[in-house]
């Protein structure tokens, strides 16, 4: 699309404080060079509508916080060019199947909710070792590549408003919070899985997709949320054959002592935690 | 905590028509859930006409009157339709759920590829059968009876 010389933002404004419902209020601006359709909702914010709340912090799409709908679909606002979309009339809406709590903001909490109770995070028994390393935990690059890609996950919840399983269930965790959780699932240092397993097997595990691929058509950082939920699966249904075997978390690698620094390397920084 | 959630803003229903990019297999989940739904009421309403075997060979003649014109047999078409997609579909998702033509994990890099193109070689096979059985099924109901 050629440049427009000017761009309609047609944005869903919400304020609790005054409204029963939401509205619809159209704000039009010259079009500059690059513009992304943060760069649009901060120029309405400057000039013509300053009570206008979003979320956004790091403007590359790195920290997540500015998932919103952009024209039918979820996106994060700075990494949306206006002229990529290939029309003049932006609508910009909070993320569906969140609630609102301000023109642009959603409630993020039940997703973090969910997420938190699939304990993303490294689980062993050695928690001696875990807080006090003495080497590292040993990892080939194949164990790495089977959760490498599901690392990349920011949180944005561009997935969960994609998901149509979502729109309707709410006891359903969703493609974020599942993906993490497999992300840990298949990570050869956790241990984990036996502890995750007994939420996975309850309605809010992963048995409510039935693959309409969006979470990861959605995904602003190719995550893939749906393939992690077919390997979940896959995981659970060998569990439950007694077809699968957790391999033992893998071992600590002691600390290389043997060889002398090469002079001209600097030691590593000091400890800051 | 905020004691306020906010204003209710899930898609509910409107969610499976309403949202993402609308690849081919959000199609396919859609049509997945509206031929369950489909086939489920054909069920019912199975049981329901083949009761009428309870109340003696009248009401049995009567019940299978009532379901025997050209609109039902359409209708029974239909259903044949729906069963023959929902077959074939529910192979594909139960492969995919059991890991099959998803591909393995990769680095993201842009463009991204995801397993939804992995596994589109496998929707397309599965919905080219299930089209082979419905035109056979149409053979069967329309000309050679």
């Amino acid at each position: 699309m050629t440049a427009p010389a000017n761009v309609t933002f047609r944005i869903r404004r919400f304020d609790p404080a005054t409204q029963q419902e939401p509205t619809w209020e159209d704000f039009t601006l010259p079009y500059t060079a690059g513009m992304t359709v943060l760069d649009g909702l901060r120029k309405i914010k400057e000039t013509a509508s300053p009570s206008l709340a979003w979320r956004s912090s790091c403007r590359m799409g790195v920290c997540g916080s500015c998932g919103m709908f952009i024209n039918g679909h979820p996106r994060l606002a700075c990494n949306t060019q206006v002229t990529e979309l290939g029309t003049e009339l932006v609508t910009v809406a909070p993320l569906p199947n969140f609630d609102i709590i301000r023109d642009l903001v959603p409630e993020l909490r039940p997703m973090f909710d969910a997420h938190a109770a699939l304990m993303p995070h490294i689980i062993r028994e050695d928690t001696a070792e875990m807080q006090e390393p003495t080497g590292e935990y040993f990892q080939s690059p194949h164990e790495l590549e089977q959760f490498l890609q599901f690392t990349y996950c920011i949180k944005c919840g561009c997935c969960m408003a994609a998901c149509p399983t979502v729109a309707t269930d709410p006891a359903y965790s969703g493609p974020m919070p599942l993906a993490q959780s497999h992300r840990y699932n298949a990570d050869s240092r956790d241990g984990g899985f036996a502890s995750r397993k007994r939420v996975l097997a309850t309605e809010q595990g992963p048995w409510k997709c039935h693959y309409a691929g969006e979470c990861s058509q959605a995904c602003p950082k190719g995550v893939d949320p749906a393939r992690a939920i077919q390997l979940m699966k896959r995981q659970l249904v060998f569990d439950y054959l007694k077809l699968y075997k957790q391999p033992c978390p893998s071992k600590v690698v002691a600390k290389v002592t043997t060889i002398t620094r090469r002079p001209d390397v600097p030691e590593a920084p000091a400890k800051t935690i | 905590m905020l004691e306020n959630k906010g204003h209710p803003n899930r898609l509910g229903i409107w969610g499976w028509l309403g949202g993402g990019k609308w690849g081919l297999e959000r199609y396919l989940y859609t049509l997945h859930r509206l031929t369950g739904l489909g086939l489920l009421f054909y069920f019912l309403l199975h049981i329901f006409v083949t009761s009428a075997r309870a109340f003696g060979p009248e009401a049995w003649a009567t019940s299978m009157g009532t379901v025997s014109g050209p609109l039902f047999v359409v209708g029974e078409f239909l259903v044949f339709c729906a069963f023959a997609f929902h077959a074939f579909n529910g192979v594909r998702l139960g492969l995919i759920e059991l890991g099959f033509a998803i591909g393995n994990p990769i680095e993201p890099v842009y463009p991204y590829r995801t397993s939804v193109h992995e596994q589109r070689p496998l929707a397309i096979v599965m919905m080219v059968l299930a089209g082979l059985v419905v035109l056979a099924g149409g053979l069967d109901f329309f000309i050679l009876h």
